[in-house]
């Protein structure tokens, strides 16, 4: 089996990513005043979607390894969305 | 590594280690002791479900109180269901076959994170020994069937927490297991084991461990949350806080029928293994089963909603869960052809794991077509929560799993033990099992048709005949049961003692390394140039 060399990431990318993470977090609480409706949890679950992603990304290295792993994570992530559309197909119907 | 090659020859029963005695077995990272430390527990543990059953079954011989009452009743189809479900069949071919095997045949010398995989089994015991603190502590054991269905589960005095807690720490061993499977069979695979030149076990272990993988941690936190309604009352779904019962029915199923894909594709990957060696014929259409293999894994995550038919989903809901019930059926349908195909004109050889496997695919085509007929709408309003259904899943997962389990274990049995067993007991066995199986069940699809409805420990007089023959059946299957289960235990330590490499005349690589195989399997981990099956 093929080694893939290793990537090392920079301090630099670490604090970017803290720092997402912190200013994504105040926007979903402040968001929260804001009078959405229905559209609140589409809202919350995209904000955190986003940083789930930035974690994946970068913290977790996804862009610098085999592409491999990054078709199996949107595979999966694509089983879930499908999970969540169908258990939400029922809610809007009911 | 030293101490490994001095003791290349002796074979991993009795390698000794940096431990001696028990130790060596329950500290062992060895993928084929842990995999044989799964089926000594899961021997245990069955015997205690099978108990259960029985004495389920005997309440039901008459109707009224017979030997025991209503909340005795509850407190063990529930307990029935929570060992055979969480700690047999879910665990069961992966866990203890998956082990022992897949390293095996894929030219492997372990699977790829050995401690991990130790930790799996450390890890299943103490979810058992968690699970098993209900039965004794708090005010009575769990009385809520395996489902754990809200709002009862919430409500009831009895002591569901360590039921749920313990079935939430079964799920971690599941999880790491699935982990350590996808790893290995990417990772590990003797050179020229191109994807398709791997035999098919590995193929449906590979797909069950994904299943394992996404769908588990669903049932996790199903599990938590239904913690947190009873001590905490959260109102994630207690109708009283705003909560949604049927919230939790969706949770629940989001894994549980994935989950009953886990227990049936590797029985498949296990019968068509044995089909071909028993017919002396290369697989029929070895892409299909593979393909549909994985796309049973991912049909089957959407396809939960058809226990859910008359709890009160959306119309449109209904229809779009009953459409996709029955395009499950087809991959499934497509094996059954393939495993026919397999036999058609074969030389067949009439052998115990043959007898296994064909009473495997009659019995798991009763069960399809049954899950057909559930999967309607119209006749699942009849049918749901009726014997019907009992008949179908134990068709299904008793039929399926633990006869494609019983197929295994006959099968490689000479392989793990380096003993052969009784070939004339195990065939009576088969057959006194398999008659009092149809007995059993048989009458539970009448019984579910005429009305009688599940989970009940009385029932109108005029059920009574119908339940004389299934308890009748009941006592025959254990007997069955007995005989099989006396005769391996006796074989596996007097047994004709044999180092012949592949007594079947199999064509995977398992059966090239020795019998019983060494500490790391191989000396020279073997390469690959045929596809597996290509028999002349
Ligand atoms: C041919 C494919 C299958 C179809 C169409 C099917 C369909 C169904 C349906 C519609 C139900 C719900 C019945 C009700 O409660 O009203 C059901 C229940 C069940 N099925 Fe299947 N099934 C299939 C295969 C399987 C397999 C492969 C397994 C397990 C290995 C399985 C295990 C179960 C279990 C355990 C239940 C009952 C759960 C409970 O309520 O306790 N089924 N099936
Ligand atoms: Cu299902």
């Amino acid at each position: 089996m093929s080694q893939e060399k290793p990537h090392i990431s920079s301090y630099r990318s670490h604090v970017f990513v803290l720092a997402a993470l912190i200013v994504l977090t105040g926007i979903s609480v402040a968001v929260t005043t804001l009078e959405l409706g229905r559209l609140d949890t589409l809202v919350a679950m995209l904000i955190a979607g986003a940083k789930a992603g930035i974690v994946l990304v970068w913290f977790m290295h996804l862009k610098f390894d085999n592409k491999l792993y990054t078709i199996f994570t949107v595979l999966v992530i694509v089983v879930f969305l499908l999970v969540l559309y169908v258990t939400f197909f029922d809610y809007s119907y009911r | 590594m030293s101490e490994s090659t001095k003791s290349n020859h002796e074979s991993f029963l009795e390698y000794k280690g940096k431990y001696r005695g028990i130790l060596g077995w329950i500290l062992s990272t060895d993928h084929k002791r842990i995999g044989l430390l799964y089926l000594y527990t899961m021997l245990v543990f069955f015997s205690v479900a099978a108990i259960l059953g029985l004495l389920m079954k005997i309440q039901l011989i008459a109707p009224g109180h017979t030997i025991m009452g209503p909340a005795t009743y509850n407190a063990m189809f529930t307990m029935h269901g929570i060992i055979m479900i969480f700690i047999i069949v879910v665990p069961g071919l992966p866990a203890v076959f998956g082990n022992f095997f897949l390293p095996l045949m894929i030219g492997a010398k372990d699977v790829a994170f050995p401690k991990l995989n130790l930790a799996s089994w450390w890890i299943y015991v103490i979810g058992i020994l968690i699970v098993l603190t209900s039965q004794f502590m708090g005010d009575g054991p769990p009385d809520t069937g395996w489902t754990f269905y809200a709002p009862y589960s919430f409500q009831t005095p009895a002591n569901i927490v360590p039921a749920l807690v313990g079935a939430f720490v079964l799920g971690f061993s599941s999880i790491l297991t699935g982990i350590n499977f996808v790893v290995t069979i990417h990772r590990l695979r003797a050179p020229g084991m191109k994807w398709l030149k791997m035999p098919l076990f590995p193929w449906t272990l590979y797909a069950t461990a994904w299943i394992q993988i996404l769908a588990t941690p669903v049932i996790g936190i199903t599990l938590l949350l239904t913690v947190m309604e009873r001590t905490l009352g959260v109102g994630i779904f207690d109708p009283a806080l705003g909560g949604d019962p049927i919230l939790y029915q969706h949770l629940f199923w989001i894994y549980s029928h994935p989950a009953v894909y886990i227990m049936i594709l590797p029985g498949m990957g296990v019968i068509s293994e044995i089909l071909p060696v028993f017919s002396r014929k290369r697989i029929y259409g070895y892409k299909a089963i593979v393909l549909s293999s994985l796309a049973i894994a991912f049909v089957g995550y959407f396809v939960w909603g058809h226990h859910m038919f008359t709890s009160g989903m959306s119309g449109r809901a209904l229809f779009a869960f009953s459409f996709l019930t029955f395009l499950v059926a087809i991959p499934s349908a497509i094996k059954v052809f393939n495993w026919v195909a397999t036999m058609y004109k074969g030389s067949l050889i009439f052998q115990t794991p043959f007898f296994w496997a064909v009473s495997f695919v009659f019995v798991f085509m009763i069960g399809g077509f049954s899950g057909l007929t559930l999967g309607s709408l119209a006749t699942n309003v009849h049918l749901h929560d009726t014997h019907f259904v009992v008949a179908h899943f134990h068709f299904i997962v008793f039929g399926g799993t633990g006869f494609s389990f019983l197929a295994a274990l006959h099968y490689w049995f000479p392989k793990m033990f380096g003993r052969m067993f009784d070939a004339s007991w195990a065939n009576m066995g088969w057959l006194i099992f398999f008659a009092g199986f149809l007995a059993l069940y048989l009458p539970m699809f009448y019984l579910g048709i005429m009305g009688m409805p599940r989970r009940y420990y009385d029932y109108l007089p005029e059920f009574h005949g119908a339940n004389i023959l299934s308890s009748l059946g009941a006592i025959l299957m254990i007997g069955g049961a007995l005989i099989i289960i006396v005769n391996l235990v006796r074989s596996s330590r007097y047994g004709e003692k044999t180092n012949d490499k592949n007594p079947w005349g199999g064509k995977t690589l398992e059966w090239q390394a020795d019998t019983p195989p060494t500490l790391e399997n191989w000396e020279d981990i073997p390469e690959v140039t045929e596809k597996p099956y290509e028999y002349k």
